[in-house]
């Protein structure tokens, strides 16, 4: 063992697309990037259920939910995935996402009780310190 | 489900609660200092599990296999465990994980948890804990464990060591038999399988395969044999079942089941005792002093003796202390 930092624990991020747009370029360069952050990646990929979302985070122990959205449902799939985290008493799981998202509706879904949606033109930084952050602050080692 | 303390956690495990298989697996990822303890706590479950390791070179079809076997087992509504090994980005430490993908039709069944583990530090791919996730899934009630690993490097020698039957998979593009023979797979394999059989070059390589291992020494009279699949559409998966549960048979009633175990444990109490000296070794402060001696030209044969003889005598000082308090 080479003398360098215990660095034990990852952040652990479920990354994906739930719905039928099948566009998952977004995904793939936030899965990169969170990679890239030293992050652990699960990445689950295209037309997800919120089920199987929200099972994957459980089996996984995720810290956090990634999802990407593009559809124009994100109303609906966020909220959905909301209900069945609560269901499962995933309530120190954070549930963050983007995609095409106008700026009224992120309101209202951050009101719902999601964590920071990410709209258009977000860089790649912003997301990743924003997960530290409040991975930092709410589910400490 | 908050930070759960010690015994409320083995409590909810005992209780066939999923949320914590799942934190019980992550403090093993974590090396979480509470995790022999806990492991220990629930090794008395453990035995059932018939742990299957699924190796061979990326691209060979193992996840695709992994979901077929695992569907194919779910027929008999046993709980079934899946770890999948991706590997660790030796530059950042992070890791993407895509294993789930191709296992989208059992990752939707209640019967079946997967775990996806990056290799973590270990370069070559050596598993964090796959033995010890492997203990967690069997005392948790699952009948069937499946590693899958990253299919390259020591990882793969890893998993054989910590399963009961090693499948190697191949595919008929895996380059000729001497690459084969190279690559050390041929040593671990308890059974093989030629994947993408649909392929060209299917037979051709199905006979080279067999005649490789027909120069393998018998494991007490077990002779590895090649099966082949399309993993895609399933064909074949039923004759590799059936000789999963054949080579059961062979370790139980040869009692090699038995020695594979005792061996097993043997090696994971070595490789424990080894993990705890090294962390407990390697604290800050001697990482800080190994860095500064060699920053002073000090010889690496040199350090490593001192570090050792310091080690002793902070046991020998500890000794001394819990002696006095005694007395």
């Amino acid at each position: 063992m080479s003398p360098e930092a215990n660095t034990d624990r990852k952040v652990r991020v479920v990354i994906a697309k739930p719905g039928l747009d099948g566009h998952d370029r977004g995904a793939k360069v936030m899965a990169a990037a969170f990679r890239d952050a030293g992050f652990e990646v699960i990445y689950l990929g295209l037309r997800q259920t919120p089920e199987s979302i929200v099972e994957a985070a459980l089996q996984e122990d995720a810290d956090v939910i990634a999802l990407s959205i593009l559809s124009g449902a994100h109303m609906t799939l966020f909220q959905r995935v909301l209900k069945l985290m609560k269901e499962n008493s995933l309530d120190d799981v954070l549930l963050t996402g983007g995609g095409i998202i106008s700026d009224e509706d992120i309101e209202a879904l951050e009101e719902m009780g999601t964590g920071r949606i990410f709209g258009p033109g977000t860089s790649t930084q912003e997301p990743i310190r924003y997960i530290r952050e409040w991975v930092g602050e709410n589910r400490p080692v | 489900m908050k930070q759960l303390d010690d015994k409320s956690l083995l409590e909810a495990f005992r209780n066939c609660e999923r949320r914590a298989l799942a934190r019980m697996l992550t403090r093993v990822e974590n090396k979480h200092p509470s995790v022999l303890e806990l492991l220990d706590s629930v090794y008395d479950r453990t035995g059932d599990a018939w742990r299957i390791g699924v190796t061979g070179p990326p691209g060979a079809g193992k996840s695709t296999l992994v979901n077929r076997l695992v569907i194919r087992y779910r027929a008999s509504d046993d709980l079934i465990g899946v770890v999948a090994f991706d590997p660790t980005s030796p530059f950042t430490g992070g890791a993407l994980l895509g294993d789930r993908v191709r296992m989208e039709t059992i990752g939707r069944d209640p019967g079946v948890f997967i775990r996806s583990m990056a290799t973590r530090g270990h370069l070559g791919g050596l598993a964090v804990g796959v033995d010890e996730a492997c203990d967690l899934f069997d005392a948790f009630g699952h009948r069937k464990v499946l590693v899958e690993t990253v299919g390259v490097g020591q990882s793969e020698l890893e998993v054989a060591n910590a399963t009961d039957t090693t499948l190697v998979v191949l595919v008929p593009q895996s380059g000729d038999s001497i690459q084969a023979m190279k690559a050390g797979l041929m040593e671990i394999g308890d059974i093989f399988v030629l994947n993408m059989c649909d392929r060209d070059g299917a037979d051709e390589a199905y006979r080279e395969l067999v005649s490789i291992l027909s120069i393998r020494e018998l494991d007490h009279g077990w002779r590895p044999p090649v099966i082949r699949t399309v993993a895609r559409d399933g064909g074949g998966v039923e004759k590799l079942v059936e000789t999963i549960a054949a080579h059961r048979e062979h370790l139980v009633g040869t009692g090699m089941l038995e020695q594979r175990r005792r061996n097993r444990s043997a090696a994971k109490t070595k490789r424990l005792v080894e993990d705890v000296l090294s962390r407990r070794i390697w604290n800050a402060a001697r990482r800080a002093k190994t860095m500064n001696r060699i920053a002073s030209g000090g010889s690496p044969y040199q350090i490593s003796q001192e570090l050792i003889d310091e080690f002793y005598e902070e046991i020998h000082r500890e000794q001394a202390h819990a002696e006095t308090e005694r007395t």
